[in-house]
């Protein structure tokens, strides 16, 4: 039986998925008052300050209890810092966490290799969270990786703000880079030189960027506990 | 909404992709003088600060500590925290007030009095202040040089040709970390070429920076950053005290080093305690002052976008580069990294520091294309040459740019290509063929280089490392090759480190080894008819007037 939808509620409908997409639009008033419409106009420049509800439960990306160090060879940890997945759940470009990771394990597996990921507590640092990831990785090769899409390739004997690859402007990392972060980082740990990924260069990019990822990484940060030690992850992507 | 035509367009300026944010104080987007910023106050029992900024000493944090303990000239320090902070102010910008007077007081304050000092003054003011408080009286300016493949020959000639352009101070990094050495060899090699007594570094890990800098590969550092709160440092594995260790190992081995700092790296590390970017700042001048360093590049650096977003910021940023001289220690004074899309807003970046004079108005200007740049990118690159000097034509300026002409741009490119050749192939590196050679001295971006090979570079200049090549065998291979002008250079420049004059604050070498510092060329700027005045500069103000650009009214065949 096809239930019939009237008007009214199409239109309720329609007003709603309008608002949520945030474009929802207030008409002018003409009358003198300078309050009203100062609030009305929303002001693009400003970067709004974004509180999102903590601790989001996501199912593709379950805590299975505290990372334990790993001791096979062909093991590539995936470290990410305490916002990722749950507090925030995209990039600094708006690219999904989800793919992100689909992506790094992709590139770690074409090589042949497994990846382990792992959530960081104690810092919020792309290298610090890198680090605590080598001290957990068979292989002794970590890629860490922030929400705002900031991410190292590190290897265990390395000062901790060394690295084998950087890639410090996350606003010019595309899917396919994180596939070829995965594949060079496998590589390491077999213990091949691989080309390094190559660095795009927008010199836009901070200027543009700068203050929103300012305000990610204080969100990021809102999240680092410290001393608590890193957590093992299970991702499911089906 | 139905638009607004003029709104539409207004929106499609490139100043509408810059970030901007509103003030927002709990977690430090504020330029200064924030809500929760203390209030100045200093007490001091037996010789020792019991109290500091509305902090009894058990309240100390390590900050506090070290700068209680090292940083303050505690002999004014009372007088100085009892005047009043707008007669300190008027000071600064008063004329008839030497230089030398007012640093007396200045070096006496604490951190939150020294923001209430920078608080009262407006722009203009502090350009007035800046102009006096410079500590070296000539002006100059530093580039970066590097580009996204690292290439090692494009990297030796965009070096010469900055030589040539006036640049005293060059620094390097890397597109990829391992890379580090044959970078900075080949700047160095590059800038000597280009003019020797031009000193170079390269920015990389703090262990592999102070080895190149041991090994004789660089003559100085500058990556060496602090900060304003204690979490951002221990973030960092680092304390104030680590990083006056390190100051010291550069001191000790004959090196030349300043501290880094800037308005919004506490906001970007997300550890501002509520604080803003002009007291944190002030706590980073105070913790450089307390570590004996003679420098600190300041002036948001590479966070400039976060103060760059606030209301106020761009005086907060000309702010702390003053107050940097106040505390009597040289100033790289920012300007150094891509700030805005809109060229005016470009411009107005610069101003402050251009118009003043500073020790390096920009402590990286872009000496290659932007898109090379690997610091991401700077205010201003090499397609802005020309701009730059004639706004320096204009105002009657040394901005530190000089214009070169073509052929001169030509020929010294080509010698510092050849030159860094004839260093790889002696030292057994990855050979350099003369269709590099070719290329970099005629490029203009890295697009214009043949590609290497990455890898074996890579594997090269750790292998370098490995062998234990120091400067003495760059030296041998000049020679060996015939470039003895450039091998004599390179000796000179390790013979400095063992004399040390270049330590002294805001040291650069001319073309003939003479270190132009604070305390052979002390700014004395009095107002009107005393300081730098760049028409009494005479070889400089000719350069800077006759640009080849320029018609010449006596030659000219119409």
């Amino acid at each position: 039986m096809a239930k019939e939808i009237d008007e009214a509620l199409l239109r309720s409908i329609i007003k709603d998925v309008i608002s949520e997409v945030g474009t929802v639009e207030t008409p002018i008033s003409f009358k003198d008052d300078p309050k009203t419409s100062a609030a009305q106009s929303s002001s693009n420049a400003a970067v709004a300050t974004q509180t999102r509800p903590t601790a989001n439960k996501v199912d593709w990306f379950k805590h299975v209890g505290i990372a334990k160090p790993g001791f096979s060879k062909d093991e590539v940890v995936i470290a990410v810092a305490p916002a990722f997945a749950e507090e925030i759940t995209r990039t600094m470009i708006k690219t999904p966490h989800k793919d992100v990771l689909r992506q790094v394990i992709a590139g770690i597996e074409e090589e042949g290799l497994k990846a382990r990921v792992v959530k960081v507590y104690r810092t919020s640092d792309v290298s610090f969270c890198a680090v605590e990831g080598d001290s957990l990785s068979g292989s002794g090769i970590t890629v860490g990786i922030q929400s705002k899409g900031t991410t190292i390739i590190h290897q265990k004997d390395q000062e901790p703000l060394n690295n084998l690859e950087l890639f410090p402007q996350a606003p010019v990392l595309t899917l396919d880079t994180y596939r070829a972060i995965g594949k060079n980082a496998a590589q390491y740990a077999k213990g091949m030189s691989p080309t390094p990924v190559p660095t795009v260069n927008d010199q836009m990019s901070r200027v543009q960027y700068q203050a929103l990822s300012a305000l990610m990484h204080i969100q990021e940060t809102k999240q680092v506990v410290v001393g608590k030690p890193a957590e093992e992850i299970e991702v499911n992507f089906d | 909404m139905k638009r607004q035509k003029r709104f539409e367009k207004l929106e499609k300026r490139p100043v509408h992709l810059d970030g901007f944010v509103k003030r927002w104080d709990d977690e430090g987007l504020v330029a200064m003088m924030g809500k929760n910023d203390p209030k100045p106050s200093i007490k001091i029992e037996n010789g020792v600060v019991t109290e500091l900024d509305g902090k009894t000493q058990d309240e100390f944090d390590l900050i506090d500590q070290y700068i209680a303990k090292y940083g303050i000239n505690l002999e004014n320090a009372e007088k100085v925290m009892n005047m009043d902070s707008l007669k300190l102010a008027n000071m600064l910008c008063d004329p008839n007030v030497p230089r030398s007077e007012i640093v007396q007081l200045t070096t006496a304050m604490t951190p939150a009095k020294a923001e209430e000092v920078i608080s009262k003054l407006n722009f203009a003011e502090m350009i007035m202040a800046t102009q006096k408080m410079r500590p070296r009286r000539t002006p100059a300016t530093q580039c970066h040089i590097t580009n996204t493949l690292d290439n090692p020959v494009e990297l030796a000639a965009d070096a010469a040709e900055a030589a040539r352009r006036g640049f005293p101070e060059q620094e390097t990094t890397t597109a990829v970390a391992r890379y580090a050495p044959m970078n900075a060899i080949s700047i160095m090699v590059g800038s000597q070429t280009g003019r020797p007594g031009v000193i170079t570094q390269c920015s990389v890990e703090e262990a592999d920076e102070l080895s190149l800098g041991m090994r004789g590969f660089t003559a100085y550092a500058e990556t060496i950053s602090v900060y304003g709160t204690d979490r951002v440092f221990t973030d960092g594995d680092d304390t104030p005290w680590s990083k006056g260790f390190l100051a010291s190992c550069y001191a000790s081995r004959g090196l030349k080093m300043r501290f880094t700092s800037g308005a919004g790296s506490e906001v970007m590390m997300g550890y501002t305690e509520g604080k803003s970017m002009l007291y944190l700042e002030a706590r980073c001048i105070f913790i450089t002052k307390a570590s004996g360093v003679q420098g600190l590049q300041n002036g948001g650096v590479s966070c400039i976008g976060i103060p760059g977003a606030v209301a106020g910021g761009i005086r907060e940023v000309l702010g702390e580069n003053l107050l940097c001289m106040m505390l009597d220690i040289e100033c790289a004074s920012g300007n150094d990294q891509a700030f805005s899309h809109s060229d005016i807003r470009r411009t107005e970046r610069l101003l402050g520091q251009f118009i003043a004079g500073t020790d390096y108005i920009s402590s990286g200007y872009a000496a290659e294309e932007n898109k090379d740049n690997t610091f991401a990118g700077s205010n201003m690159d090499v397609l802005d040459y020309d701009d730059y000097v004639t706004m320096e034509r204009d105002l009657a300026v040394n901005g530190g740019i000089y214009p070169i002409e073509e052929d001169e741009a030509i020929m010294i490119r080509n010698k510092a290509a050849k030159a860094i050749q004839a260093v790889f192939e002696s030292l057994g590196l990855p050979p350099i063929t003369d269709e590099e050679v070719e290329a970099a001295t005629y490029a203009s971006n890295s697009d214009d280089m043949p590609k290497r090979d990455m890898v074996q570079d890579m594997k090269a200049a750790q292998d370098l490392m490995a062998r234990g090549i120091t400067v003495v065998d760059i030296i041998k291979a000049l020679d060996e090759h015939g470039f003895d002008d450039v091998a004599d250079a390179v000796t000179h420049l390790a013979q400095q480190k063992v004399c040390g004059d270049y330590l002294q604050t805001s040291a650069i070498f001319d073309g003939n080894w003479n270190c132009i510092s604070a305390i052979n060329d002390t700014n004395d700027y009095k107002g009107p008819g005393t300081g730098y005045r760049v028409w009494e500069d005479e070889e400089t103000w000719n350069k800077i007037q006759d640009v080849p650009w320029a018609l010449d009214p006596k030659k000219t065949d119409f």
